[in-house]
C-alpha cells in the first residue's frame, strides 16, 4: 500500500538541471531501505518555480524541497520518508518569515504560488504526464464523454462562447466565433490544429503544458473535433522541444489503446484521431497559415486572408487552428460551466493567463494569474522582485511582436485591451522583467535582430523594411545616429506595420514604437549626447580609472585581454583608450571601485 | 474502452492514487517514526493506517503522516490523531490489529478507543 508521493519535476528547466538523476537517486534509497512498496515516486510536469530547481515535493504533507541533488535523496529517504521528519535545509525559503517557520512548508502556502489560478496549469506538477490512468483520475476524458453523450456540436460552440474565453497565442481572437465560423463551413472534411510552435524568445508556457499534461491537449481537441464536424487533427509542435513531443506520443498511444482516440469513441459513432507534425524552428511558423503551409509539406510562408482558415485552411479545406494553453482551458469550461470560466478575469478578458516570467527577477518560473492582475502583483509579489536591489525598469510582453510596459504604468491591470492600449500587446505569455541595467534602444536592436532573422522573406515590406529599421538601430547604438533617424525609425515602422502580409511583419515593429513611446529620451541621450543611460552601448561607453580610489593593486592589469592598462605597483593605474575593447573585465576585478564607465 | 461507465470506472480506481496530493484531510493520523518507534514497530502500524483508511473508503478526507520523536518512548508506537475542532486523541504501544480497530471504531465510527489511549494504558 502507497502511503506517501514522492513528485519529481521533470519539465525541461529541472531535467536539464538533473532532476532525472534525482529520480534513479530516489528509486535506488527507496529499494535500499525497502521502502519501494509504500512511496511511490512520481515524475510530473512543471511545478512553475523554475528558478529554485530542481524541485522535489513529498505527499501527504506536500513538503516543498528545492535545489536537491542526488546527494541530498538518501537525507531526505532515511529522515522524511522514513522517520518523519522533513529535512528542514532544503525546504524552499520564502520570503515571508510565517511561512517559512512553518513546520512543513507546502506548495500553496508559498507567496510564489499564493495568489495564482491555476487553470490550464492545473494538472501540471501534479500527476503523471506519462500515465494516462492519473489524468483519467483527475477527471480527464469526463469532457469529452459529457460533449459526446449529451450535447449538440452547438451546444458545445454556445458553452465556448458564453464562457468568453479569447485565444492565448497572442491575437485574442473569441475561440468560440472561430469555431462557430469552422462549424458553419459546409463541408466533408475539417481539420483541427494545435498550434505548439511556440517561438518567442523567453516564453516557455505552451512547452510546459504539453510536457506536464499532454491529454488535456488532446481531448480538447477530439472536442474541438466534434463542435466543428471535424475527424483528424495535427499539433504542429516544435522539434526542439523533446520532451514535449515525446509525452505527446506516448499520451497518443494511451489515448487510442483506450479508445478515448480513434473510430466510433464512447460507442457514439464520433471519430477522431491525431498527428504530431514536427516544426524545424522558423518563428514564422507560429503564424496561422504558414503554419498549415508547413503541415502541408511545403515551405514555411504565410498566405493572405481572408479566406480565414475556418472557410479555407489545412490541405483547402476549413479548419480551426488554437493554441496549447486555449485547449488546455477547454476541457474545465465544458466541466465546470462558462459562468465559472466567466467569474475569473476582466470584462472583456475572462479566465486565466500563464506567463513565462524570466529576465530579472528573482523567481523565474512559470506563473498563472486571473486576468486583470496587475503588473505589480506579478513582478513584486509573485516573482519576488529584481534582484540584487535594482529598480524595476521595465516588463516587454508578447516578445519580438509586443511591445514594453514602463514602470510607470506597473499597476496597470493585464489583460489583451489594456495592453494593447498602453502600445503592448498579450502575445503567448512571455514576460521578460528588465532593470535599470537594461538600454531600451539595444532591448529594440535585440528583437529585431531577431525578426530580421526570422522574416521568411516573402514579402518586401517585412523581409527589406525590417533590415532597414535594424540597421537605423545599429547606427543609434554606435553613436553615428542623428535626431533625424528617430523620425525614420517611426516612418518606417509605419510603413513595415500596414503593408506586411502577416503577423510577423505587422508587429515587428513594436518593440521600437513602444520603446520610442516610453523611453524616447534615451534615444535622444544616444543620439545628441552619444551617451547610453544604461551603460550598455559599448560604443558610447568609454572607461577610465579614478586616481584618488586606484591602489595600484595591478589586478585590472593582469585581467585585462588587450593590455590596455597600464601602471606601477601601488601606483594609480590608467586605461587607453584607443586600446579598450570595453569588455567592462577590470569592473568586476576592482575591489576598490575605482574604474568608472560612462 | 466503450462507454463512460468504464471511463467512471478507472476514474474511481485511480482516485486513491493521486487524492493523496491533493493537500491535507480535515483528519490527520500521525505516527511516531522516530527511532524509537521504528525499533518498537511504528513501520508496520503506518502501513495499517494507510491500509485500513483506503479500504474504508477514506483517504480523500484522512491523511495518513508520520513525525518525529514525541517524547514518550516507552510507550511507542505512539499514534496521535487530529480532528478539525475535537481534542488530539493520543494512541500507544500501538499494533498493526490495533490500527485497525482505530480505523473502524474511532475514524469511521467516530468513537474514541478508549482502552488504547495514553489515559488508560500504564
Amino acid at each position: 500500500m502507497i502511503r506517501a508521493h514522492v513528485l519529481i519535476c521533470g519539465g525541461t528547466g529541472c531535467t536539464s538541471s538533473g532532476s532525472d538523476k534525482i529520480q534513479e537517486a530516489f528509486e535506488r534509497e527507496l529499494a535500499a531501505s525497502d521502502l519501494a512498496s509504500e512511496i511511490k515516486v512520481v515524475r510530473t510536469g512543471c511545478f512553475g518555480l523554475c528558478a529554485v530547481g530542481p524541485v522535489v515535493i513529498v505527499h501527504p504533507d506536500g513538503t516543498f524541497y528545492s535545489h536537491v541533488t542526488p546527494d541530498d535523496v538518501p537525507e531526505i529517504v532515511s529522515e522524511h520518508l522514513l522517520k518523519g521528519r522533513p529535512v528542514k535545509r532544503l525546504e524552499y525559503k520564502d520570503v515571508d518569515e510565517t511561512v517559512r517557520d512553518k513546520v512543513n512548508v507546502s506548495l500553496n502556502d508559498t507567496t510564489f504560488y499564493k495568489t495564482q489560478k491555476r487553470v490550464a496549469l492545473r494538472n501540471c506538477g501534479v500527476i503523471d504526464p506519462e500515465n494516462i490512468d492519473e489524468y483519467i483520475a483527475m477527471d480527464g476524458y469526463q469532457a469529452l464523454g459529457k460533449v459526446l453523450t449529451e450535447m449538440t456540436p452547438d451546444d458545445v460552440i454556445k458553452v465556448i462562447l458564453d464562457s468568453g474565453l479569447r485565444g492565448r497565442g497572442g491575437g485574442g481572437f473569441p475561440t468560440g466565433r472561430k469555431w462557430m465560423f469552422a462549424k458553419a463551413s459546409v463541408s466533408d472534411k475539417k481539420y483541427v490544429v494545435c498550434n505548439a510552435d511556440e517561438g518567442d524568445p523567453g516564453a516557455f508556457m505552451d512547452r510546459s503544458v504539453l510536457e506536464g499534461d499532454p491529454h488535456a491537449v488532446l481531448e480538447a481537441m477530439a472536442i474541438a473535433g466534434y463542435a466543428i464536424g471535424a475527424d483528424e487533427g495535427y499539433i504542429y509542435v516544435r522539434a526542439e522541444y523533446p520532451i514535449a513531443v515525446h509525452r505527446l506520443e506516448i499520451a497518443l498511444k494511451q489515448a487510442r489503446e483506450y479508445g478515448l482516440l480513434g473510430k466510433n469513441i464512447f460507442g457514439t459513432g464520433f471519430n477522431f484521431d491525431i498527428t504530431i507534425r514536427l516544426g524545424a524552428g522558423a518563428f514564422v511558423c507560429g503564424e496561422e497559415t504558414a503554419l498549415l503551409t508547413s503541415i502541408e509539406g511545403n515551405r514555411g510562408e504565410p498566405r493572405p486572408r481572408p479566406p480565414f482558415p475556418a472557410v479555407k485552411g489545412l490541405f483547402g479545406q476549413p479548419t480551426i487552428i488554437n493554441n496549447v494553453e486555449t485547449f488546455a482551458n477547454i476541457c474545465q469550461i465544458i466541466l465546470n460551466g462558462p459562468e465559472w470560466f466567466a467569474s475569473m478575469g476582466t470584462e472583456k478578458s475572462k479566465g486565466t493567463k500563464v506567463f513565462a516570467l524570466g529576465g530579472k527577477i528573482t523567481n523565474t518560473g512559470l506563473v498563472e494569474i486571473p486576468m486583470g492582475t496587475t503588473l505589480r502583483e506579478v513582478v513584486e509579489v509573485i516573482g519576488g522582485g529584481v534582484p540584487n536591489g535594482k529598480k524595476f525598469k521595465a516588463a516587454q510582453t508578447g516578445g519580438p511582436s509586443g511591445g514594453c510596459i514602463p514602470a510607470s504604468l506597473i499597476d496597470t491591470p493585464i489583460d489583451y485591451d489594456n495592453l494593447i492600449a498602453i502600445g503592448s500587446m498579450m502575445g503567448s505569455g512571455g514576460l521578460i522583467i528588465m532593470d535599470e541595467d537594461t538600454c531600451m534602444v539595444d532591448l529594440a536592436k535585440f528583437f529585431l535582430e531577431f525578426t530580421v532573422d526570422e522574416s521568411c522573406g516573402k514579402c518586401a515590406p517585412c523581409r527589406i523594411g525590417t533590415r532597414r529599421l535594424l540597421e537605423i538601430l545599429e547606427k543609434i547604438v554606435d553613436g553615428k545616429g542623428e535626431l533625424e533617424d528617430i523620425d525614420r525609425l517611426e516612418e518606417l515602422a509605419a510603413y513595415i506595420k500596414s503593408a506586411s502580409l502577416c503577423g510577423l511583419g505587422q508587429t515587428a515593429p513594436n518593440p521600437v514604437l513602444s520603446t520610442l513611446r516610453y523611453f524616447r529620451d534615451e534615444y535622444i541621450a544616444h543620439v545628441t549626447e552619444k551617451r547610453c543611460p544604461a551603460g550598455v552601448c559599448k560604443h558610447l561607453l568609454s572607461y577610465s580609472i579614478d586616481p584618488e580610489k586606484c591602489r595600484g593593486c595591478t589586478a585590472c592589469a593582469r585581467v585585462c585581454p588587450a593590455g590596455a592598462i597600464s601602471g606601477s605597483v601601488k601606483q594609480p593605474h590608467t586605461i587607453d583608450t584607443a586600446k579598450c575593447l570595453k569588455c567592462g573585465a577590470c569592473i568586476e576585478k576592482c575591489k576598490f571601485g575605482a574604474i568608472i564607465k560612462k | 474502452m466503450k462507454s463512460l461507465a468504464e471511463l467512471a470506472a478507472i476514474r474511481e480506481k485511480m482516485k486513491n492514487n493521486v487524492v493523496l496530493r491533493e493537500g491535507s484531510g480535515q483528519t490527520r493520523i500521525v505516527v511516531g517514526m522516530a527511532t524509537c518507534g521504528i525499533a518498537a514497530g511504528a513501520r508496520p502500524v503506518l502501513n495499517a493506517f494507510v491500509e485500513a483508511v483506503n479500504e474504508a473508503g477514506l483517504s480523500g478526507n484522512v491523511t495518513v503522516s508520520q513525525t518525529g520523536c514525541i517524547g514518550i518512548c516507552q510507550y511507542e508506537p505512539v499514534v496521535e490523531v487530529f480532528e478539525a475542532g475535537k481534542d488530539k486523541v493520543t494512541y500507544v504501544k500501538m499494533t498493526a490489529e490495533k490500527a485497525k480497530r482505530v480505523v473502524d471504531e474511532h475514524i469511521k465510527g467516530g468513537k474514541v478507543v478508549e482502552e488504547f489511549t495514553i489515559g488508560s494504558v500504564k
